[in-house]
């Protein structure tokens, strides 16, 4: 293998995120740049998987010092390349500026966004080539798997995933290594590994991040898992949406079964080992462990009552081991570094970090992992930069459709699954999804419910009719309709469908109704008996907006802005809006230069 | 050619040539019937009721069995598609962040509702779950390109990018 040896270094991130800033054009327009300098074979241009810092894309960081530019256009590049490249200084305008201070900061490792992360899932992500094998093994990568093979019992691997405290990562949170025993116990002449890729909640990414930036950490994972239960045959089932994880993993799989890290007598042992991937097919059920497994043989991905459960009869009925991508992405290190220096980082019940996907009303949104028993409050305000357009904090969703929504009062709980669920959330995948004043709590369990009623298989009926009957009580709500004695029925249709649905789904689709209740109770009932949406976000609730005459300038924005064109005045003369036509939509209020636009 | 309807038994063949190739790359089990059906769906851009017959026959599966996959999993059709395929994102951030918005617009350019495919063949619409770009939020596909940040008044930008 040849290798070269650069000046420096330009890392520039290839995630989704980035993709649809327009990396690819920053990418050419920079190699372009690079080549008009011929500077071709002392700069060596890099791309990575996702840094986590979605919003500000595309990214690049040029090493070895470590300066991260963000927002940028080809046309930057030539700029980039003559003042950095060539002449050593920095382009200050080019730098992220924190959102509260506006200061230029140089390298990445001081952005408050990056400060307080701990990033040993991620470790890779936005550094290494995803594409190329030999940038993971030079990090330390597949080492794990050496070790595991060469040195430790099957039972020692199980043994030290136990020690370590590991708990999965998708949701539930249960203990990674007791599974492995129960698999590994489990008489069977074919055991299978199975990853779950299906990451279907909304507002989490962290699965599809590190799919894509450092897909040979999830494939060691695995190798170690089999080897530890017994299994020679694994399948990733990655959802079908995510086009670029699927291709990235692939050319992963290539490389590996190239390498001997993957196929027949892996390290010279007699363990074998081989991993394929299966594309869902768009439901959010597969999620659940045993309607993945459906899928993956071909039917409808309908969940079925456990016991039996997988670690007994999982795939074509053999016993077989599920855990997600980024419980999968935990364990080279368990294994690499022991469990004794896994458990310094995280809180007694719940060790090791969490990687979360911050999103909504904040300003920094993007992927973070940090150690478990962090507060809501550093991950949202010292990581986060706090609420954007200086508004209210509300609340946090957390745990996507199976969780709940916590309030102000709730930002300094320390997180780790246990204290989630006793404040009626959950881990969930990790996706935290900040609401500002603007949100309507009824309204987001309405989004909540309509999700998971979509997505009911259909095959219990608490879960099939249920969920309806409670979408219906809260579409009533948001409408205007809501009557005496709904929240009462909410609560009791939840209490059934959480204690007598079929799966996880089910049993946790009430949680967003009954965490709002809990917390918000006063909103749902300002819909129902003063026919008020606090927030100002259910339209059939709000007035037609009228604008004060003395306070407009006439400087037409608003007649501009009208979808339905309900405003009508001459230039620099006093407008109206035409009550009947209004929709209520608020673009005018936006608008407005004078804030004259009430409702 | 004397009949394009599929019904003649030459054009027959020919209209099936493509997925007898699909086929021919599998082992033709049960577990292979998803990713058949996929390969199936990307030839023909829908899964038309001769082409799901001849997989059922081709697997050695129910027919039923064949249409229950296909009807249970949102990514399969069985009308027409349009040439560019629109997801609105409806996940929780987007939600939050305006996507709804953007699907109205999105529907008043198109002329179609959510769901519906333009009469020129050109566009589908669909609103999805989480697409898993919510850093971007809101944001929508167009095949399989991401474009994020969205307004409504970007809309109409988009969609030039994949009108000829």
């Amino acid at each position: 293998m040849e290798q070269s040896i650069y000046r420096s270094h330009i890392l520039i991130c290839g995630g989704t995120g980035c993709v649809s800033s327009g990396c690819k054009e920053v990418r050419s327009s920079l190699e372009d740049e690079l080549a008009r300098h011929d500077l071709e074979d002392e700069i060596k241009v890099l791309e990575t998987g996702c840094h986590g810092f979605c919003e500000k894309g595309p990214l690049i960081i040029v090493y070895p010092e470590s300066v991260f530019y963000c927002e940028l256009k080809p046309e930057n590049m030539e700029k980039l390349v003559e003042e950095h490249i060539l002449k050593g200084k920095i382009v200050e305008e080019f730098l992220y500026q924190e959102p509260v201070t506006n200061e230029s900061v140089r390298s990445y490792k001081d952005i408050d966004f990056y400060k307080k992360q701990e990033r040993n899932a991620l470790a890779n992500c936005g550094h290494i080539d995803p594409e190329e094998i030999e940038e993971y093994i030079a990090t330390g990568g597949y080492q794990a798997i050496g070790k595991a093979l060469t040195e430790m019992t099957p039972q020692e691997v199980i043994d030290e995933v136990k020690d370590s405290g590991l708990r999965g990562r998708g949701g539930g949170g249960f203990p990674a290594g007791l599974k492995w025993q129960f698999a590994s116990e489990a008489e069977g002449d074919k055991k299978y590994v199975i990853c779950n890729a299906d990451e279907g909640d909304p507002g989490a990414f962290m699965d599809r991040s590190l799919l894509e930036g450092d897909p040979h950490r999830i494939i060691e994972g695995m190798v170690i898992a089999a080897y530890a239960i017994g299994a020679d045959e694994g399948y990733v089932y990655v959802r079908a949406e995510y086009p670029l994880a699927i291709k990235r993993l692939r050319i992963a799989i290539e490389e590996a079964e190239e390498y001997g890290l993957l196929g027949d007598n892996l390290f010279g042992t007699d363990f074998n080992f081989d991993l394929h991937i299966k594309e869902g097919a768009g439901a959010f059920v597969c999620g659940e462990e045993t309607a993945l497994m459906a899928s993956i043989e071909g039917k409808r991905g309908m969940p079925r009552p456990r016991p039996p459960f997988p670690a007994q009869k999982g795939l074509w009925g053999k016993p077989s081991n599920i855990n997600n991508v980024e419980t999968y992405a935990n364990v080279p290190d368990v294994i690499q570094d022991g469990a004794e220096t896994y458990k310094q980082v995280g809180t007694e019940g719940s060790t090791g970090t969490k990687v979360f996907a911050l999103t909504g009303k904040i300003n920094n949104t993007g992927l973070a992992e940090v150690p478990m028993g962090i507060t809501m409050r550093e991950i949202i305000y010292d990581i986060g930069g706090g609420i954007n357009d200086g508004k209210e904090f509300k609340a946090v969703q957390i745990g996507g459709p199976s969780g709940g929504c916590l309030p102000e009062d709730k930002l300094d709980l320390t997180i780790d699954y246990d204290s989630l669920l006793e404040v009626g959330a959950m881990m969930g995948s990790g996706g935290l999804v900040v609401m500002d004043e603007d949100t309507c709590m009824v309204d987001v369990s309405r989004f909540f419910l309509d999700f998971t009623q979509s997505e009911s298989c259909g095959k219990c009926t608490p879960c099939r009719v249920g969920t309806k009957q409670m979408l219906d009580i809260l579409e009533r709500i948001t409408t205007g309709e809501g009557q005496e004695g709904d929240i009462e029925l909410l609560e009791e249709l939840a209490e059934n469908i959480k204690s007598t649905s079929l799966c996880g789904l089910g049993q946790t689709a009430p949680n967003p109704v009954l965490s709002t209740l809990r917390y918000f109770r006063d909103e749902y009932e300002a819909h129902i008996y003063e026919q008020n949406c606090p927030a100002g976000a259910c339209e059939e609730l709000l007035g037609a907006y009228v604008i004060d005459g003395e306070a407009c300038v006439g400087c037409t924005a608003c007649t501009d802005a009208c979808p339905v064109d309900a405003i009508s005045g001459e230039a620099k003369e006093e407008h109206q809006i035409d009550e009947d036509a209004c929709i209520a939509c608020g673009a005018c209020v936006e608008k407005c230069p004078v804030d004259a636009i009430t409702q | 050619m004397a009949c394009s309807c599929g019904n003649a038994e030459e054009n027959q063949e020919q209209y099936l040539a493509p997925l007898y190739d699909v086929l021919a790359g599998y082992e033709c089990k049960e577990k292979d019937l998803i990713p058949v059906l996929q390969d199936a769906q990307e030839e023909y851009g829908y899964l038309p009721q001769d082409v799901l017959q001849e997989i059922a026959k081709g697997l050695g599966v129910p027919f039923s069995q064949v249409y229950g996959v296909v009807t249970f999993y949102s990514q399969f059709h069985l009308e027409p598609r349009g040439e560019n395929i629109i997801r609105i994102c409806m996940g929780t951030a987007c939600h939050v962040r305006g996507g709804d918005k953007v699907l109205d617009k999105m529907k008043e350019e198109l002329g179609v509702d959510d769901g519906e495919t333009t009469e020129d063949l050109k566009f589908t619409l669909e609103s999805v779950a989480c697409i898993g770009a919510c850093g971007l939020a809101p944001v929508i596909m167009v095949n399989d390109n991401t474009h994020g940040l969205l307004t409504p008044e970007k809309v109409p930008e988009v969609l030039d990018q994949y009108r000829d």
